[in-house]
């Protein structure tokens, strides 16, 4: 991690790098952005670096000779390169470019469904998965007739581990799950869960949508074999995402999608795959994005994640502590120091929705409902929740005017 | 913004007149907002004259979506079938006496299509019974 330092630099100071938190939502009312785990906002040099692609750059990649294809063709490799170095990955071959996480673990989906996993295979995932890394294998455990099971959440909104023991037993041939939960913010114990799962020669895959972007995160000390995440959430572009994986193992999987620049050959009864990492890359993809995602990882690692990492451990620790004082207001997830900074909270008496509303008229950006978690909503027995995720850009200050405006809703519903 | 929760919203949330069910009725149909998890469930009893005689809604849902319902029930009584399933969007937001963006709408007009689904007697509720007469 660079951590090659202003020493002027304050989490506070960079807000000024985020043109749309000036802005104001109401009159005279400006945005409190707490919907990070939802998607980020995009400081200047991510917009900057999209705009300049598009004024003297733009043209299709891997093919032309013309110096604008050589130009495009080199910046979107060099985002490759970026991403590969920022999550630690041997080569930058193993960094395969989708649309987001839900398309990464599709992919996977798609492709050990058609080459490793048969009738009656185990997979197991957890309770409180994303719909994306839910929906995916229950298309497939349709389609070929094979078993999920789910390790058990706690009252407290921990893995139950004793319950992963138990199925290990059973020889699953997959195992995966989320390293920091969308609701909760549980950070899972990956390093763990992915040591067992090889113990029973698994296949283990991390969704890595909501920790990639707020703790470091190292795929070679994790030892998973696939970890997928989102440019989006990370201060980079909406439409871009990531799927990496080890090379023997991409190696030996299918492509996913046909069409131009996955193919080495064509015939017309025929083709071969192209090699790593454009094999899983089918027809244009998203380059401007791909260089805006550069630019993010650049950013994040001039801060440096470990920063980052503490920076949220403070907000979110104030937070809870906070919360914590609103009358009928219950936190979901473990205490502060086992989550990243994500709190979500029900209000008694009062929906969601309207909690969230009523902090919208305060400016305030929350997230209402099921968070694409409805299994794990179900499982603490609430329709929905309220949630409150916080980013490098959040500060105190933030944290106090949605607690001032909690009470608030307290008071009109109370 | 808090325009929304005006006093008869809040009040009607709160407190409202028409929750319960209805065993026997004559109509019931129910049905979510897949959005938000809201769920609501409308059972009618209709008299000889085809006229509305009880209402009652059941479930859950957000300060908007259980105001309505109270509020559309509320308004109903007393009228013919015929009536009701000339029912629009535009009487629903009378009724709630506020502005509403696309998203909060789909809160609001839940009862709604709830209502018709049951009166026309459809198998499911479509967006578009909230829009025609």
């Amino acid at each position: 991690m660079s951590t090659d330092l202003n020493p002027t630099f304050s989490f506070e100071s960079i807000r000024d790098e985020f043109p749309i938190l000036k802005r104001e939502v109401h009159a005279g009312i400006q945005l409190t952005y707490l919907d990070s785990a939802a998607t980020s906002q995009k400081p200047i040099h991510v917009i900057e670096a999209m705009d300049h692609y598009y004024r003297n750059t733009n043209a299709n990649i891997h093919r032309g000779v013309h110096a604008l294809a050589e130009e495009a063709t080199f910046s979107y490799e060099q985002a490759r390169e970026k991403v590969a170095k920022f999550i630690g990955a041997n080569k930058s071959k193993e960094v395969i470019f989708t649309r987001n996480t839900t398309e990464s673990i599709n992919l996977l989906a798609y492709t050990l469904g058609r080459s490793y996993l048969k009738q009656g295979d185990l997979i197991i995932l957890t309770e409180m998965e994303h719909h994306s890394n839910l929906v995916p294998w229950q298309m497939l455990a349709h389609e070929l007739n094979l078993r999920l099971e789910f390790i058990k959440v706690t009252d407290d909104g921990l893995l139950d581990l004793d319950s992963y023991d138990h199925l290990l037993k059973q020889n699953p041939k997959l195992v995966s799950f989320t390293q920091m939960s969308n609701v909760l913010g549980t950070i899972n114990p990956a390093q763990e869960i992915i040591k067992k799962a090889k113990e029973y020669g698994a296949v283990t895959i991390v969704d890595g949508a909501q920790s990639v972007p707020h703790i470091p995160v190292n795929v070679r000390q994790l030892g998973a074999d696939f970890v997928a995440f989102s440019a989006h959430k990370m201060l980079g572009p909406l439409g871009i995402g990531v799927l990496w994986g080890r090379e023997e193992l991409l190696e030996k999987l299918p492509p996913f999608l046909g069409g131009g620049d996955m193919i080495k050959k064509v015939y017309l009864r025929s083709f071969t795959s192209n090699d790593l990492p454009h094999k899983f890359e089918a027809g244009t993809p998203a380059i401007a994005e791909a260089i805006g995602f550069g630019a993010a990882i650049d950013y994040l690692s001039s801060i440096g994640m470990d920063r980052i990492a503490m920076h949220e451990q403070n907000l979110i620790k104030y937070a809870i502590d906070e919360l914590q004082k609103i009358d009928g207001l219950h936190i979901l997830g473990p205490d502060a120091s086992l989550r990243g900074g994500v709190a979500s909270f029900v209000l008694d008496g009062i929906h969601p929705h309207d909690v969230a509303q009523i902090l919208d008229g305060d400016g305030i950006a929350v997230r209402a409902g099921h968070h694409c978690a409805m299994p794990l909503h179900d499982r603490y027995h609430i329709p929905a929740s309220t949630r409150a995720s916080f980013y490098l850009y959040n500060t105190i200050n933030d944290i106090d005017v949605l607690v001032k405006s909690l009470k608030r809703v307290a008071k009109i519903f109370g | 913004m808090d325009d929304l929760y005006r006093d008869v919203i809040v009040e009607h949330y709160k407190n409202p007149g028409y929750k319960g069910i209805l065993d026997p009725h004559d109509i019931s149909f129910e049905d979510e907002n897949p959005l938000c998890g809201d769920h609501l469930r409308i059972d009618l009893r209709v008299d000889e004259n085809n006229k509305v005689k009880e209402a009652a809604f059941s479930g859950h849902g957000c300060a908007i979506s259980q105001a309505s319902a109270d509020l559309l029930l509320e308004s109903i009584i007393g009228k013919s079938i015929d009536e009701v399933k000339k029912y629009t969007k535009n009487d629903v937001l009378e009724l709630l006496g506020i502005e509403l963006g696309p998203v909060r709408l789909k809160c609001a007009l839940l009862s709604l299509k709830i209502l018709k689904a049951g009166v026309y007697g459809l198998g499911e509720a479509s967006d578009d019974l909230v829009e025609e007469e």
